[in-house]
């Protein structure tokens, strides 16, 4: 404990008076606008937009996609024919092999092309990122212009764990040039879902 | 060896100094981009620089409160005072899980801590899982940038030592092939380690919980797979409230790489069933820092690296010319604060040119600070004899018209009539430079001459 009293009072010690907090504008747009900045940002990250009027699109994209000895996991009822659905998985590694995972998202970010996602939407904490793949189901309407939007709207949510995930995971570390599939997903498709 | 020393020893291949130059400057140009893009972009660093004033301002507060919220949400917290202790903090919890294994994802604090090091020593195999720090550290060598940090390999170099450990075929130097063998055998460390560590970019004292930002995923992967997840932080990187994330998150990878916002952002709030996260809150110099007036705005950086790439004496020397965790203009004044005497050449390792100031997100005077730090340094006589006695004498030159008009005279005439005492190996200034051609007069005689033409 003595190091944590002499951090703080050596922290109280040396700080300088007290300067108030600036107030945090912002600039909220319109939804199609969201739509549109959300669409150009994902393709810009390296995501790819899979436009769905309802669940059976969904279910029809995967069987003409994916293949029967591919593994295909989600956390979407709706999806229980063409997809493994489980509350749990004990053992997070036994994900090592999932070449799909379809997550629901709480919203989109129209500015960077992030998605929010929280640990209640999903069965394990590892799954976004060892997934070979993400899919995103994302409602038109569930778009917000800008971080502060998000921040607004995640507000006093109780999460254990939380992340916005923006496009495929990727690495430039090698002279610059960009690959996308570093340690996590090699690709990212949301299912833009219309109203 | 000091900055000087080292940038000449990089300069030597001038092929690469050309190509980390234009290449560092491409991903400013990218930053540029970014920040344009957004009309708000002032307001947004006016915002942030105003919520890192107030969060030095009362630091000691929301460290407290950080403390609280975070243990409520069952994560344990541990205090440092140096580095010493946090590596001690490290090694305990390792022995404590009977491992001698551990996968860290990018953390330049643990950098400043010297900890793989350290951990090497008591016979810990410590994997990076970075892309760009696994390279450096197969090369045994310090990341070189702390955004990029094997910006100044080559993609042959690289090929060459993932043969060497990884098994490639030699000669093969495709980005896209390292980059998915670097996935295979990383992704076996990920699945097989049972303590993780990661750095922290932001932390929360409303809540109590703490944000990772990569690109690669390896924080996530680490952290998750593993019982243990270690997060090592400075006491500076505490945010008021959640709501201030949308500020840095805007700011942090459009100044960093010139992207929207990093791949993932990850908030750490509560350990998963039968896991444990471990926040180790580390001072190491900062609250000395914090109490020194003209220094402790360096405490608001969020390490976007943005400085390094705008720097035209880092895109020229390379980070490892700087010989501290974190090279460049930011690097330059944090490294005095905690070894003056040691990196007392540092704030002299720039032209004063002040770009690095005018990117940085959250409004550092840096160039300000290393002119400040210069004087200090010469103040407390950390400077060379040669550059001390130099100066003594342009003191006496410049302060005294007589003297400094006969000198110019003689500079004239030793120039014309003797140049070998000036053009020779022992003027640094000689160095890859031509001297000026001699002019007739200096610019007075003229100015009194056409005076009275006049």
């Amino acid at each position: 404990m003595s190091s944590r009293n002499n951090i703080l009072a050596s922290v109280k010690n040396n700080q300088p008076q007290k300067t108030a907090l600036p107030y945090i504008i912002n600039h909220p747009q319109a939804e199609q606008d969201n739509v549109n900045k959300f669409r150009e940002m994902l393709t810009f990250i390296g995501g790819h937009i899979v436009e769905v009027n309802d669940y059976e699109d969904i279910i029809k994209y995967i069987r003409s996609n994916y293949n029967q000895g591919q593994r295909v996991l989600s956390a979407l009822l709706e999806l229980t024919s063409v997809t493994e659905v489980k509350s749990g998985y004990e053992d997070p590694h036994s994900l090592d092999n999932v070449h799909l995972a379809i997550l629901k998202a709480h919203f989109g970010v129209a500015e960077n092309g992030a998605v929010w996602i929280t640990e209640d939407l999903f069965p394990s904490r590892i799954l976004p990122f060892i997934t070979e793949h993400l899919a995103i189901l994302l409602n038109r309407k569930d778009i917000v212009a800008s971080m502060h939007e998000a921040y607004i709207k995640i507000g006093g949510q109780d999460y254990s764990f939380g992340a916005f995930i923006a496009g495929p995971s990727k690495t430039s570390d090698i002279e610059q040039s960009l690959v996308l599939g570093a340690h996590g997903p090699k690709g990212m498709i949301i299912f833009l879902m219309r109203d | 060896m000091n900055h000087p020393q080292l940038a000449s020893q990089f300069n030597k291949d001038e092929a690469r100094v050309n190509w980390h130059d234009e290449t560092l400057w491409w991903v400013r140009t990218k930053r540029d981009r970014m920040s344009h893009s957004l009309p708000e972009w002032e307001l947004l660093r006016e915002t942030a620089s105003q919520i890192k004033n107030n969060v030095l301002s009362n630091l000691s507060e929301y460290l407290t409160q950080f403390e609280k919220n975070a243990k409520a949400n069952g994560i344990t917290i541990h205090w440092a005072i140096d580095a010493q202790e946090h590596n001690d903090i490290v090694l305990s919890l390792l022995k404590k899980e009977g491992v001698g294994q551990m996968v860290k994802s990018k953390s330049m604090l643990t950098e400043e801590c010297h900890l793989n090091e350290f951990l090497d020593k008591h016979g810990i195999d410590v994997v990076d899982s970075d892309l760009g720090e696994r390279v450096v550290q197969l090369a045994k060598e310090p990341p070189s940038h702390i955004v990029l940090p094997c910006i100044h390999k080559k993609k042959e170099e690289i090929g060459e030592l993932f043969h060497e450990h990884l098994g490639t075929p030699k000669g093969n130097a495709d980005p896209q092939f390292l980059t998915h063998a670097a996935r295979l055998h990383l992704r076996e460390k990920f699945l097989s380690r049972k303590v993780a560590l990661t750095g922290v970019n932001f932390a929360i004292a409303e809540t109590g919980e703490f944000v990772v930002c990569t690109n690669e995923g390896n924080a996530d992967m680490g952290a998750h797979l593993a019982r243990i997840h270690i997060a090592s932080m400075g006491i500076e990187k505490l945010l008021p409230q959640r709501k201030h994330l949308g500020v840095f998150l805007r700011l942090l990878a459009r100044s960093a790489t010139g992207q929207p916002i990093t791949t993932y952002s990850s908030h750490f709030r509560r350990p998963q069933p039968g896991k444990e996260i471990h926040v180790i809150l580390v001072d190491n110099g900062r609250s000395q820092q914090l109490g020194k007036e003209d220094f402790r705005s360096a405490l608001k950086c969020i390490r976007c690296g943005a400085c390094m790439n705008t720097c035209p004496v880092y895109r020229r020397s390379g980070g490892h010319s700087y010989h501290t965790a974190i090279a460049g203009p930011i690097g330059s004044i944090l490294a005095p604060n905690l070894n003056m005497k040691k990196y007392a050449d540092l704030p002299f390792a720039s032209t004063l040119c002040g770009s690095c100031t005018h990117v940085c997100p959250v409004k550092i005077d840096i160039h300000d600070q290393l002119y400040k730090w210069r004087q200090l340094i010469v103040k407390e006589d950390h400077i060379a004899v040669s550059k001390k006695m130099t100066m003594g004498i342009m003191n006496v030159l410049l302060s005294n018209p007589v003297f400094y008009r006969a000198s110019g005279k003689m500079g004239r005439w030793i120039l014309k009539y003797l140049p070998f005492t000036i053009k020779n190996i022992f003027n640094p200034w000689y160095k890859q430079r031509e001297m000026p051609a001699v002019p007739k007069e200096s610019f007075r005689d003229w100015y009194i001459k056409n005076k009275k033409n006049s």
